[in-house]
This record gives structure tokens, sequence and C-alpha cells, in this order.
């Protein structure tokens, strides 16, 4: 069974790699080009663990092959930080302990991040329902949720 | 498995038609990828059509709109056209798991999927949309959306075959649609009941036409000719709608599994058939 | 080692906020788990199970898959030393080591779907999936049995055809499925009764929940051709992983390395081994590191989850709501080894209340079903369910409310508890009156809303702890702890550190350290953490200062006993002691290698005096009285936390406890069809809160401080689980004006209730 060869790119930066065709995009940019932020936690779409931004669009990477990511860009956690300075959604997590292992953590960000960019005065329900498909199973929610309201609040100079 | 992303429709048929083991379209991907890894299927080839010229488009046409296959719930739910034409289908496409899936799910392979839970199957049904069906032999055929499925995970389409559009039709003055399903939880759960409600006023108010599609309580979508029937004439009365309730209760053929029982499902199935008709009837009154 | 102390209550950085230390790493995606660690060579592992629910092993074919290119080795339960039956391993609970070598791999039965049956080791997941397939066994399938009250029954099948029940006198003659019976009495439970003006009963079950980490299990082992081996792994405890790996495959613990990776989740369920035992066959028999990870359903066929239960319960109190007596009996089957949580369920129940009559029945079962592991308060939240739904059911008779019921009978220091000691300074009444007094009871219910109220308590542990304070030569520090991180630990260590030492808590890190670098060290469980670690933390603290003085006292050449460690400086403890300029903490750092050498504390502990903690829930929900579907509204946790140390993460855990008790009363649930298989072995049916299910969950710290500990610490993380069951179900039974005695309170299960209420 020979490889697939997939030029892609990833947070900016031109990236090639050689998969398996049933190879998902997640376990290429974790086993194949070492970014491991992306976690997979459940491999069906039901967890957010492994949320990216591909093509500009909320996905998760367990539910893209590898192989679809030819020619299209890919953006991870990996990318969210400036050079040496956080993302405000970063900091604010940090800021109000809206973590606590930590797994669920880059997903949560990915897809916030992505809510601020299309909507960036959501309310609580809004924040909410956009958020459902990133479980947490340690902080009951409510911290995260304030932390992007909060950071929503900042970007927009309130 | 053999991964190809065809650049034509042509391409795409020819490819699926002359496999000789299983073959898989893939449009969104997100049962696709699912029944992959779980070993539930296994096909010698998968064809992407998401690189096929105008597969993501969506397209005035009559007065309707035509959705490509590869329009994700996403791009759907931010159409003015079609969310001012038909809320009730972008409403049950949006249903179609969490934002992460939206930006990958289509209504196309939400219906080749063949789910009897399907969200967006019931709605479309109401709607009266038509799926564009292109073969090998580069022709083409529509066929109403009901027909599509033909059982859990069973298609009417043959073998090179595959959905390359739906068409909603134009919507009529005084009319709306409304799909409401039973999940146990807010979001990211399969319909335990669903209930689209599509349905015309006259200009007196009174219902001139509708239709009543159930989901999940049957082997496919259900179209429930009699709830339909104990609505038309009426102004969506209390009275009225207690029988589309009844008839909707009585037409649901449940199962038990484990998302529900059959008493529950044609108890909900009543229940949000009435409630999905009611928010029809309203948005059908705003929208002269 | 003694630590002496008074409890102090005035503080300087402990009660702070500040970012945790392993905060960034975890926000950029650097922070490494159990699944992230890639090494050159590395083979993937991946394990055969069963497919039936109870079966006989008749024989295994390995030849096949062997002979698959790629395929580097193949273990089964012929790989496996025999040990004897006696050996425990300390994991979150006493683990009989037969039992656990026997659920990583099954030897003469399968004994529940999911069962490991054999494991490969390969050049690639592909190649591993298509090994799998290429074993052949021959099963002879049994009958099988899943439900508590089922097994418990005479001619139900056996999951072991010899287990005889322990604790019973006279012994029973004929084996069973009921592994353990325990009673536990306290006072004349019939005059209790007698006593009594009413009396409420009923049978409660709960089905079985699973913890619902989200990260899988996950680890990578190397072993050497010398027969020492490493392994990484997420666990909450390294030191129980090495422990129970090496007892089980006859290494010496010397030999067994073990680096608790970061750790995505555990809630109890990551305190004993599953694929570590065999992803070191796997690595000794191939020579090669071999990486092994749990999928989704893996982790729900074949990890841990709690107990399902039943439990009929009986309580009698008097006109005025006293309670005068308790009987009570618990069922709880653990899967298929013995050890359910069923004692510490019977306890916890009435732990709360005063009340001196009690008769507790309990039997630990065996069903086939995944061996239960530890789960947030094991076995408590299911006995809170019963005991707090019948005080409601005579709240509700006696017209009281809900809240002064339990402060009638609150237990308070001096109290004598079901499970044995005098209960010493506890806040269960400071939470009672914190509920009421909360501003979100001024909100009346509305038309299909109640109000739910229920209590919690969970003991607590202490036990063995082992940490190292090393001070560099710049004045900062770094803490080496041996107890995974869950949930901001090392935070909380850094600010204790920071706190004692009189140092900025920025000038404080911490690291898990690996088995090889400290003295053994407990699972990170029993809510042990912050009260076991963090005395050991301030002890080892306590070490560094009495280096300084002593550094200090020399340099000025006087009396180690004439100079006075004083915010963050040593002085000389008055004029008598010479005029010298105070030594801060940074010069004596700096001073350290012409005085001495290397600066650090350490203490090895086994401690004691974890003081309880109490919660008290306020649940106000909603129910759609057509589909039975409930909208929580607003949720209030109160709880006893002694002493908050970095009060995020304190209100962290009783939302993240309130979140999973709601999941567990309202939508989760293990489905096991007639086959004995699991239905719902992934996220989509196994139906976890999502964050649009749920309102902001507020949250009460009341500090009580505990005794025991120099700061006033309790464990805060178990106790919030207990509660929400009870306080869902009694919000909607007087939703519904019909009383919930299952879990979950589905859709169906609601509307149901709802069509048989009068």
């Amino acid at each position: 069974m020979s490889l697939q060869h997939v030029t892609t790119t990833v947070n900016g930066d031109r990236a090639e790699f050689l998969c398996d065709t049933m190879e998902t995009l997640l376990d290429a940019l974790r086993d194949r080009l070492g970014l491991t932020g992306s976690k997979e936690g459940c491999a069906s779409g039901d967890c957010g663990a492994c949320s990216v931004m591909f093509d500009g669009r909320l996905v998760c990477a367990c539910l893209v092959l590898a192989a679809e990511a030819d020619g299209r860009k890919v953006e991870t956690i990996e990318g969210m930080a400036g050079t040496g300075e956080l993302h405000p959604l970063q900091t604010k997590f940090l800021e109000l302990g809206a973590l606590q292992c930590g797994v669920c953590t880059p997903g949560f960000l990915v897809a916030a991040k992505a809510l601020l960019e299309e909507n960036p005065d959501p309310d609580e329900t809004e924040v909410r329902y956009w958020l459902a498909g990133n479980l947490c199973r340690c902080t009951g929610y409510d911290k995260i949720i304030r932390a992007v309201l909060e950071t929503a609040a900042d970007l927009r100079g309130q | 498995m053999r991964y190809e992303a065809p650049r034509t429709l042509g391409d795409a048929t020819g490819m699926l038609a002359s496999c000789q083991g299983v073959a898989r379209v893939l449009a969104g991907g997100t049962d696709l990828l699912v029944a992959l890894r779980s070993g539930f299927v296994e096909p010698e080839l998968v064809v992407d059509i998401k690189r096929i010229p105008g597969m993501a488009e969506i397209v005035a046409e009559d007065g309707g709109w035509r959705v490509g296959a590869a329009v994700p719930g996403a791009a759907l739910g931010r159409h003015d056209g079609v969310c001012r034409a038909w809320p009730g289908v972008v409403e049950a496409v949006e249903l179609i798991g969490s934002t992460q899936i939206q930006g990958r799910a289509t209504m196309v392979g939400n219906l080749c999927n063949a789910s009897p839970a399907a969200d967006s199957v019931p709605a479309m049904m109401a709607a009266g949309a038509l799926a564009r069906i292109a073969g090998p032999d580069g022709k083409e055929r529509d066929v109403p959306v009901g027909d599509v499925a033909t059982g859990p995970g069973v298609t009417s389409l043959a073998p090179g075959e595959l959905v390359a559009s739906i068409f909603l039709p134009e919507a009529p003055a005084r009319s709306g649609d409304a799909y409401l399903r039973l999940i146990p939880r807010t979001e990211m759960d399969i319909a335990v009941v669903g209930a689209a409600v599509s349905l015309t006023l006259d200009d007196g108010g009174c219902c001139a036409a509708a239709k009543v599609v159930l989901g999940a309580v049957g082997p496919r979508a259900l179209v429930v000719e009699d709830g339909a029937a104990a609505i038309i004439g009426t102004t969506l009365d209390d009275d009225s709608l207690a029988a589309l309730e009844a008839a909707a209760s009585a037409a649901a053929r449940p199962i038990d599994d484990k998302r529900g029982t059959v008493p529950y499902r044609r108890k909900v199935a009543g229940v949000l058939a009435r409630r999905a008709a009611r928010i029809a009837g309203t948005r059908a009154g705003e929208n002269r | 080692m003694e630590l002496e102390f008074t409890t102090r209550t005035t503080f300087d950085k402990v009660g702070t906020r500040p970012p945790r230390p392993d905060g960034t790493d975890k926000v950029t995606g650097r922070a490494l788990y159990g699944a992230d660690l890639a090494g050159a060579d590395m083979l993937v592992g991946k394990v055969l199970r069963s497919p039936h629910a109870h079966a006989r092993i008749l024989a295994i074919d390995t030849s096949r898959a062997r002979a698959l290119p790629g395929v580097k080795a193949v273990v089964t339960r012929d790989d496996f030393p025999d040990i004897g039956p006696e050996g425990t391993v300390k994991g979150e609970v006493e683990e009989n080591l037969w039992d656990v070598a026997r659920n990583v791999m099954a030897r003469d039965k399968a004994l529940y779907e999911g069962h490991a049956v054999a494991a490969v080791a390969a050049t690639s997941t592909a190649v591993a999936r298509q090994a799998l397939k290429l074993i052949d066994i021959t099963w002879q399938v049994l009958p099988h049995v899943t439900d508590v009250d089922e097994a418990m029954r005479p001619g139900a099948p056996l999951v072991h055809e010899d287990m005889i029940t322990a604790g019973m006198d006279p012994a029973p003659e004929e084996p069973s499925n009921i592994a353990e019976y325990t009673r536990i009495e306290m006072g004349d439970i019939e005059a209790g009764f007698a006593a009594a003006d009413v009396v409420v009963e009923q049978t409660f079950r709960t089905e079985a929940a699973h913890q619902g980490y989200i990260e899988p299990h996950a680890c990578v082992a190397s072993a050497s051709e010398d027969g020492v081996a490493e392994l990484w792994c997420c666990t909450q405890g390294h030191f129980s992983v090495r422990d129970m790996c090496a007892n089980i495959l006859g290494m010496d613990l010397a030999s067994l390395r073990v680096t608790s990776s970061e750790i995505g989740g555990g809630f109890g369920g990551k305190t004993t081994v599953f694929l570590e035992p065999v992803a070191l066959l796997l690595s000794r028999q191939s020579g090669r590191p071999v990486k092994m990870t749990m999928s989704r359903d893996e982790v729900f066929r074949a990890s841990g989850p709690t107990s399902s239960t039943s439990i009929t319960a009986r309580i009698g109190a008097t006109r005025d709501g006293r309670i005068t007596a308790c009987d009570a009996s618990f069922r709880y089957q653990g899967g298929a080894f013995a050890g359910s949580p069923v004692g510490y369920g019977a306890v916890c129940g009435m732990a709360p209340y005063d009340c001196p009559n009690v008769d507790l029945h309990c039997y630990d079962v065996v069903v086939n079903r995944p061996k239960a592991a530890a789960y947030r308060a094991p076995g408590a939240p299911m006995a809170a369910f019963a005991i707090e739904s019948l005080l409601d059911e005579i709240a509700c008779k006696l017209d009281i409310d809900p809240v002064e019921l339990r402060l009638r009978n609150a237990v308070k220091e001096g109290a004598s508890s079901v499970y044995g000691p005098t209960f010493g300074t506890i806040g269960f009444v400071e939470c009672l009156e914190a509920a009421r007094d909360h501003p979100s009871l001024e909100a009346a219910p509305g038309p299909n809303q109640a109000r739910g109220i229920a209590a919690g308590f969970w003991p607590n542990y202490g036990g063995q702890t082992s940490v190292t304070v090393n001070v560099n030569n710049d004045g900062t520090v770094l803490v080496s702890l041996g107890t995974p991180d869950i949930g901001g630990s090392r935070a909380s260590m850094c600010l204790m550190a920071a706190e004692e030492l009189q140092i900025p808590y920025e000038r404080v890190k911490a690291i898990i350290a690996d088995t090889s670098a400290l003295g053994h060290n407990d699972t990170t469980g029993g809510s042990r953490v912050t009260h076991s670690a963090g005395l050991a933390t301030i002890a080892a603290s306590r070490k560094v200062i009495d280096t300084m003085k002593r550094r200090a006292a020399a340099v000025w050449d006087i009396d180690v006993d004439a100079v006075v460690w004083d915010q963050g400086c040593v002085r000389p403890s008055g004029a008598n002691a010479g005029d010298h300029e105070p030594l801060t903490f940074d010069a004596i750092a700096a001073m350290a290698p012409a005085t001495g050498g290397p600066i650090a504390g350490h203490a090895e502990i086994n401690a004691e005096g974890a003081g309880a903690s109490f919660a008290v829930h306020v649940c106000d929900l909603e129910v759609d009285p057509e589909t039975g579907r409930v909208t929580v509204l607003r949720y209030l946790a109160v709880q006893d936390a002694g002493k908050a140390i970095h009060p995020d993460y304190v209100e962290g855990q009783y939302q993240g406890g309130v979140a999973q008790g709601i999941g567990w009363a309202l939508n989760e649930e293990y489905i096991y069809g007639s086959d004995g298989i699991l239905q719902n072995p992934g996220f989509l049916d196994y139906r976890i809160p999502v964050a649009s299910d749920l309102p902001m969950i507020d949250t009460v710290i009341v500090e009580v401080p505990n005794p025991g500990h120099p700061y006033g610490v309790r464990g805060v993380g178990e106790t919030p689980i207990v509660p929400p069951l009870a306080a869902v179900a009694n919000a909607v039974s007087r939703a519904i004006g019909q009383r919930m005695t299952e879990t979950p309170m589905s859709p169906p299960r609601i509307l149901a209730a709802i069509d048989q209420a009068p």
C-alpha cells in the first residue's frame, strides 16, 4: 500500500507529509507533523478536542481525511499565540482559571477564537451553543464561558 | 482504500461506477469518517466531491434555491435567501451536530446517510424539495427527497449515482415551515423524535395547504397525511392542532431503542408536530 | 515526621488567584499528555477484546497474527506470570493484584464485553489492527448477568464459580455473585423506628456512570534487555502504577521508572492499570518502545466505570423533624471483580445527620461488566440520592423547609459518625446557613419549576506523601511533587511554599517528579493532595527555613537559637545576638555554595488530620410536562473548603462536580442489551453535559478551618458530586408531584412518571 503525498499549509507555513489514505487530518497533524496540541478525545466528532480551522471553517480534525488537506489551509492551537505573546483568549483562560486538566483547552480556544471572529458580541447563550461541540468534564463550563464573554468585551474595548 | 478527488461530476460518477468493491462518496465526511474509523465500512474507493466546481454553491433557480451537495451547514445557515424562504429547513440542517460538524456536514450527506433520525430530511420533504441525481451515463434525474432513503442506511441510488444537489422550490406567499426535534440534551444528540411542518395560509388566515413529516419514528421519514388534513381549512386553533397531534401520534411507527421507548416517541411525535405547526403558522402569518 | 503547628487564619499569598505554573503550556498546546509522546522506533500496541459478555476461552491461536509482516510482538494470558491471590497494592483504594492482573488480560474466561484477551505490537496502526483480526479464539459462550439485583438472585449465572460471600457468619456453602456482606450498626434500630411519627421507605436505583475524562488512557513503555523498564502514562498515581505493574510482571520496584504525563482528567478512573502492564510485556517481547492508546469506545467498554446500584432505605422521624432511625440495604455491583465502593456509600449517606439508630446492610456484588474503578466520592452519590430523597419526602410530609429539616439534624463537632470517628471541627451547619441565606433562594419557582435541596459529605483522606523543595542560588524555588496534578494542585503547592517561605509566588515552580526521584506517594485521590502534599510542602519549606537560619547563624558566628525567621529574612533575635543586617532569602540562597552547599528541604509523611467536607446544593429546574425534558435554571453549590488555597480551582471543583452530577442525574448511563453488550460506548449516546445544557453554577466557599492542617485546608474535590443526584431528583419530584427513584431521570422516564401521577 503506497502512501499519499500531501502538500498543505499549517499555521501559515508550507507543510508536506506522506500518509495512509485512511489517516485523518488529526492523525497527520499529531503523528506526521508532531503537532500534538490537537487532542483525540473521541475520533467521532463528539468532543471537539481536535478543533482546528480548515480553510477558514471550524472543524474537527478527526473528521477530515489527511488527504483532503492537500492545497488547503489548516490552523491549529500551535499557531494561536503571536510571537512571544499569547492571544487574549489564552491570557483570559489563565487569568480566570478556565481550565483544570487542560486537555480540552486547545479545542475550546480554537473554537472560541472562531466565534469571536464571526460574532464579536455574543451573549451567554450564543457562546454556550457555539461551544456545545467542545466537551469539558472538569470545569462545568462556567469559567470557560465567562472567559470567552470577558475576552469578547475586552476586544470590543469595553 | 483509494482516495480520489475528481474535478468533474462525470469523473466522479465514472469512478463510482467502475469500482468493483465498496465505494463511498465523501462530502462533509461527518458520517463517513466515523464509519471508517469504527471499521463499520471498509471501502475500496472514496470519492471526494468537494473539488468539483459548483458543488459548494447555492444558486437561485426558478424562484427557489439549488443547494450543492458539498454546501456545509454553516454556509447554508448564513445564506439570507434560503433562510428567508425555508427557515424550517435551515433550522433542521443547523441542528445536525456541533459548530464543528456544521463546518463540514451537508444536507445531501444527511439525506444519503439514510438515517431514520436525519434532521434535515423531514424538513426538506415538508418543503417539497427535490434531489438531483447524477448518473454515470451523464444523465440527471430529479426525485422527491422522500424517495432517496428507502430504509435505515439504504438508498434508492443505483451504483455510480450520486446526489449532486437539492432543489428547494419557491416558497409560496404566506407560507412558513418549522422543524423541531426532541433530544435529551440541548445539542450533540441524535433526534429521538423529529417533526417538520410546512404550511400556507390563505388571505383569511386559514391554512390552505400543509405537509407534516415525522423523523425517527419509522424506518424512514414519515409523511402524515392525516395530520395535514387535520389543519387544512382551519385557523390552526387549539382543536385542530389537537387533531394534528393525535394524527401524528397515531401515524408514528417507532421502535424501542437506547434513545427512546415506543410510547414516549409516539406521544412526543404528536407534541412536536403540534408545536412545529404553531411556529410554522406564525411564520406564515408574518410572511406576506 | 512530626509537624507542629497551630492552624493559621491570616495569609499573604494563600487565597489569591495567580495564574497556574503549568497554564501557559496548556493554553498553547505544548503540554504533553499520555498520547503525546513519540519516540524513535516506536511500535503501536493494540488490544483484542472480548465480543462476549461472558465466555470461556478454550484456545487462543496467535500464529497467523505473528506471521503478518510488521508484527513484532503478541501477548496473551500465557505471557503473564502466575501471582498469588493475596497481594494488594493501594491505588485510590486497596486493589487485589490477582484481580488487577486478570482484569488487564483475561485468563480462563472473558468476564465482560471488552475484556482484553490478547494484544499485539506492530509497526503501524493499520498493521496492528490487521493483526488483531488474525488472532483466532475458540470461545465457549456462557450465560451472563449485568444487573445487580438479578446477579444476587439464586441461580444467577456465576461470574466466579468459586466465590463464597465473605463477611457472613456462618459462611454460605454455595457460591454466589455476592463477594462480601458488611453490616454497620449503631444504637437500637427498633426503638428508633418506634419513636418515629413518620416513616418513609423507597427503593432507589442508579445506573452506572463513567468518569468521562476527555483524555483516553495512553502510555509508552520501553523495556531494556537488562530487565529495567521505563513507562510514560497518564495516571493519577504513577507510584501505584509502578507497584501494580512491577508486582504483576514480577519486577522489582527499582527496575521500573514511571513518569506521569500531564493528565487529561481522571476523577478516580485513572487510579489503576489497564494498558500499562500489557505495553511493558509487548516492549519486552519486541525490544522496542511500544505506545498504546485506548479509543473512546475502549474507554467505555474496558476501563473502570462506577457501580450501578439498588438501594432500599427507610428513615423515621418525629413530628418536629428529628431523625430517629435509618435502616438500609445497599447493593452495589463492582463489575467483574470484588471491590465496589458500597461501604463508602453506606457510611456517607447518613454521615451528615445525627441519627442515633442505624442499621446498614452492604452487598458487594460481581456482574459481567468492566471492573469498577473509583469515581469521585466513590459510592457516595448513589447513597446520598436515596437518603436525601427520603429526607425530602419527610420534609414534604411534615411541611418543613428542607434546609430547616437538615439544620435540625445536622452533625456538629463531637457527634459520633456512623463510620467510626467522632467529628472534629466541621462546617455542615455553616453550609446549611449559607445556602438558606443565599440570594438565589429568593426567586420563587414558576410553573413547572421547582427547587431541590440536598446535602453531601466526603470524609477526605491523607496518606503517604513525599515532597522536595529545592532552593536555587538565585533564590528561586522548585517544588518536586509525586502527586499528579489533575486540576491545578501545582499552583496550590507553589502558593503554600511561597506563603511559608515568604517569597513571591512567581519565584516558585512545581513539577511532578517521576518515581525514581522521590519517595513513595499515594495516588491523587480521596481529595487528599491539597491537604497531604500541602502538609509535606509546608514541612519541607520549614526545613528550608531551618537550614537558612543555620547558615545565617554560622555566617554571623552566633548560635542558631539567636536568629529568627521574619518576613522572608533571617534576623538576629534581639540586641544580645549582635548587630547584623538581616539576610534575605535570596542572599542566603546566593551564599549557599560557600556556606555548606545546596539548600533543600524534604518531607516524607503519612498525612493524618484530613478534615471532612460537607456541601449543600440547591437546584432550580423546569420540567417540560409534555416531553419530560428538564432544563436546569439555576444551581448553587455551597461547600466547606476549610481554607481555599487557590479559590479559582476550589470553585472549579465545585462547578465540575455539579456538572458531572447533573449529567449522572439526567442523562448518563451504561445501557446494556439483553446480550450483555454495551450499546452506548461513545460520547454520542453516553450523554455528558455540554455547555448549552448548563447554567452558570453559583458557588459559596465556606471556610471552617480544619485543625488538622496548618492552613486549615480540607479536600474539596469529591464532595461536590455527592448532592447533585438528589438535588436534581428532589427538584424534579417536586415539579411533577411524583417521587423519582431512578437515575438517569431521562425524558422518557420523567414523562412516564408524569403519566403515572395521580
